[in-house]
């Protein structure tokens, strides 16, 4: 039996990206948040420069909670799911712990994808079978939560439009935005340099992509200093903005945040009248019932879909908020694979690169440039980046230049280890009706618990994306001096992914949506849904800063409409 | 051991001189051989290590006969004594010490999987055995020797034969196991010497990595691999190791 607890106001489970923004403005108005987070706490120590461990061994992901619910995956009905890897964090501050910190706004186009793509090109350009609908609202509508989020947390970058005046120095493509990034970009290089003069000899607009990560003293923390092992590595200075270095502290110093770590929710508990109740989860050896009169579910997008087909009750047999049967649906993620890779003629000092340390360039993302005589829509963003670490060196493509091992190979490392590069191209992808999440029929965590199901697979729309996108990249390697390309083999493969959309979508129709405009469920008022989860469309940019966002958003709805949702 | 072992990558011979060499717990101490020294003794021994075949000559024509400190202590903690000899030959086959300078086996990548089959590795521990015995019976039947005895050639024709699945038995495959075992081995010479290869940071000097650094300025990443390499563990660093472990000192010696 669960030991009861003594009531709240709100209840997150999960101080990742999304709760760990989150509980600012809940707790700044006063509301009494109780934080339940899977991890612990890590800290300065915690993030030794060490690729062994953090890019090999996959510390300390390998070793928590998520590991042992890793989400199956396959790409047909009608085939067995397998258990893989898995994106998942369980820490105070979740993935933005050590994930690369880009911060992007998604652009205009990414908020209205059908009613664009049709008074453009006609209601025919749509996919087939895609589920994709506009956002119930305009990037106008988040602009003021973005702009929340990039000062609280700490972004730096260089904006391209503001209030509508563009400055070629950052994305032209982007929104209009209120005013400047609270930061100036992070440092050039030498690379950067010369992937950006290529691009303007291309006619194209290159400019460094915004990160959470500080380039000047900020709010109490120290600016970067470039030591290189963000990619799943923490800051050992705090420059890289994690909401367990931001929004969390801000949130414990009003007194009004009690975190307890080490919790695993197993259930939202709901009552016969469809209201939410309050949170079960297990904590060592015991269970506890958390009550609440709201709660803000939190976790990654397979948990946030796993953990309401697992709150089956009266008031909803088939999982909470699920009578539509929209529980796990319009899944997505980034098709991250089809890379591209080049090697120059010579070293381009990119030994102490960061991952948010790069050149993007937008002219081929979303809708910015003429689909007419296409056969896809959207597109990608290209994006080069300096980092760089001797064991990904020496594992590099030998480019068909020389065998695999043995004395040649080894001169082939010697000489090229510093000369390679590999683009990161973020792509448009669409939900799917055969593309969902489900619980796993087999597969079960330790506690019993059916772990979330994958069936997914990249449509045709994002295959063409891919081969467009990597020809593009080609150009510019080429433009910028490179002597071989190779571009990564397309799949249709979507295992599990650290860009994972969809399975609680945002719209105003409860057929086809789980939660509101505001986040809130259609069928469970009180029930509040944080992530990328809630979102439809990926956009061609990496998520964090719109989860974050929307989750401010919903946050600051809760506050003031307090009355209603909780009555 | 001294009498019966045959000159060559697998000598004990080069061994004991090369403990030598790695013994030193002092970073700054001249006997041991930095990258480019190396690389410039390697250039400037050209001619007499021709023919040899093996850089592990040149190190030993480097090592002051005057320096008589103890080699490095290397248990076994998972392999036999057999299977280790026969990876510290297939390591030194995939990244060979030559005349551009030390290899896996001067890093120690053997130490270090042998090390890694206990923790993080254990679940391959079983494709050693097998892929390991394989291996050596195979050189048993074709030449009559283990197959850390054969000559590099030899070996090579072996281990090309191995990644071409054209000896049966490995599991799952021949190529898997080759793969493996590259992968291991790039593991072994390149990551952090705390994990015990990485030796003297051998495998970061090879690749011009100037090393871990906490803050890095702008003229330094500029001057990519001239940056004086500074020889650090990550875990030198008083920054992220517990102060017992960090009093003893060396994590980047490797053990």
């Amino acid at each position: 039996m669960a030991t009861d607890l003594p009531g709240t106001d709100v209840v997150v489970v999960g101080l990742g990206a999304a709760g760990g923004v989150a509980v600012l403005p809940l707790t700044q108005a006063g509301l009494k948040v109780i934080g339940l987070e899977a991890g612990g706490w890590l800290g300065s120590r915690d993030f030794a420069p060490d690729e062994l461990r953090n890019n090999l061994r996959n510390w300390p992901q390998a070793v928590q909670k998520a590991a042992r619910e890793a989400p199956t995956v396959r790409t047909h009905d009608n085939t067995t799911a397998r258990q893989g890897g898995h994106p998942m964090m369980n820490a105070v501050g979740g993935t933005t712990m050590h994930y690369w910190a880009q911060s992007w706004r998604l652009n205009p186009w990414d908020f209205k994808v059908v009613s664009e793509t049709t008074r453009r090109y006609g209601a025919a350009r749509i996919p087939a079978n895609s589920t994709v609908e506009d956002w119930p609202f305009g990037l106008e509508e988040l602009e003021n939560y973005y702009d929340k989020v990039e000062y609280a947390v700490g972004v730096s970058g260089k904006a391209g439009n503001i209030n509508g005046a563009l400055n070629a120095t950052g994305n032209i493509f982007e929104g209009a935005r209120a005013r400047e990034y609270p930061m100036p970009p992070l440092r050039g290089s030498m690379f950067t340099e010369l992937m950006s003069d290529a691009a303007r000899r291309l006619g194209m607009n290159p400019f460094q992509g915004p990160a959470a990560i500080t380039t000047e003293a900020y709010d109490g923390r120290s600016a970067c200093l470039y030591h290189g092992f963000c990619n799943k590595g923490g800051c050992h200075v705090r420059a890289k903005s994690s909401t367990a270095f931001t929004t969390i502290p801000k949130a414990m110093e009003t007194g009004n945040l009690e975190i307890v770590t080490h919790a695993q929710v197993t259930k939202i508990v709901s009552n016969s009248g469809g209201k939410v109740t309050g949170v079960e989860y297990v904590r060592g050896n015991e269970v506890y019932f958390q009550p609440a009169d709201v709660v803000l579910l939190s976790s990654y997008a397979y948990e946030n879909t796993r953990l309401l087909l697992l709150s089956k009750s009266s008031a909803f047999p088939a999982g909470l908020a699920n009578h539509s049967g929209q529980v796990g649906r319009h899944y997505l993620s980034h098709h991250q694979g089809a890379g591209v890779q080049a090697l120059f003629p010579g070293n381009l000092n990119n030994w102490y690169g960061l991952p948010a340390q790069g050149v993007a360039v937008d002219e081929w993302a979303d809708d910015n440039f003429d689909h007419s005589e296409l056969d896809f829509i959207g597109g990608g963003n290209l994006w080069v980046h300096t980092d760089r670490r001797p064991i990904s060196a020496a594992s590099m493509s030998t480019f068909d230049r020389a065998p695999n091992w043995g004395s040649q190979w080894k001169a082939f490392i010697m000489e090229n280890a510093d000369r390679s590069n590999s683009a990161y191209i973020q792509k448009t992808t669409l939900p799917y009706s055969h593309n969902y999440l489900d619980l796993d029929p087999v597969v079960k965590d330790p506690l019993g618990l059916p772990v979330t199901r994958i069936t997914a697979r990249h449509g045709e729309n994002e295959l063409q994306i891919a081969a467009f996108t990597q020809e593009k990249m080609e150009q510019w390697y080429r433009e910028a001096g490179a002597i071989e390309v190779n571009r990564s083999n397309i799949s249709n493969t979507m295992g599990a992914s650290t860009h994972a959309y969809g399975g609680t979508r945002m719209g105003d129709n409860p057929q086809t949506n789980v939660v509101n405009r505001w986040g809130f469920a259609h069928e469970a008022p009180n029930l509040g849904i944080l992530g990328a989860s809630v979102m439809g469309t990926s956009g061609a940019r990496n998520p964090t800063l719109t989860v974050q966002a929307l989750s401010w958003r919903s946050a600051e709805h809760l506050v003031n409409n307090w009355r209603s949702i909780t009555s | 051991m001294l009498e019966t072992a045959p000159a060559g990558p697998g000598s004990s011979v080069t061994a004991l001189l090369l403990g030598r060499i790695m013994a030193s717990n002092d970073k700054d101490d001249p006997a041991i051989p930095s990258r480019r020294n190396l690389l410039k003794s390697a250039g400037l021994l050209g001619t007499i290590v021709a023919g040899a075949g093996s850089a592990t000559h040149v190190i030993a024509a480097e090592s002051s006969p005057g320096n008589q400190s103890s080699p490095v202590r290397e248990a076994l903690e998972t392999l036999s004594s057999a299977e280790a000899d026969t990876l510290e030959a297939m390591v030194d086959r995939i990244l060979p010490s030559d005349a551009a300078g030390p290899g896996a086996r001067e890093a120690r990548a053997a130490h270090y999987i042998d090390r890694s089959l206990a923790s993080d590795h254990a679940s391959s521990r079983s494709l050693y055995a097998v892929g390991l015995t394989l291996l050596n019976e195979h050189a048993l039947q074709t030449h009559g020797l283990d197959f850390h005895r054969l000559g590099a050639e030899q070996q090579d024709a072996i281990l090309t034969a191995v990644q071409n699945d054209e000896i049966p038995g490995f599991n799952p495959s021949g190529a898997g196991f080759f793969s493996m075992v590259r992968s291991h081995t790039i593991q072994g010479t390149f990551s952090d010497p705390y994990y015990g290869g990485n030796r003297n940071f051998v495998g970061w000097d090879m690749l011009g990595y100037p090393g871990v650094r906490l803050t890095v300025s702008e003229s330094e990443v500029a001057q990519g691999e001239n940056l004086a390499p500074n020889h650090q563990s990550a875990y030198d660093s008083q920054s992220f190791t517990k102060t017992q472990a960090g009093r003893t000192g060396g994590a980047g010696r490797g053990n």
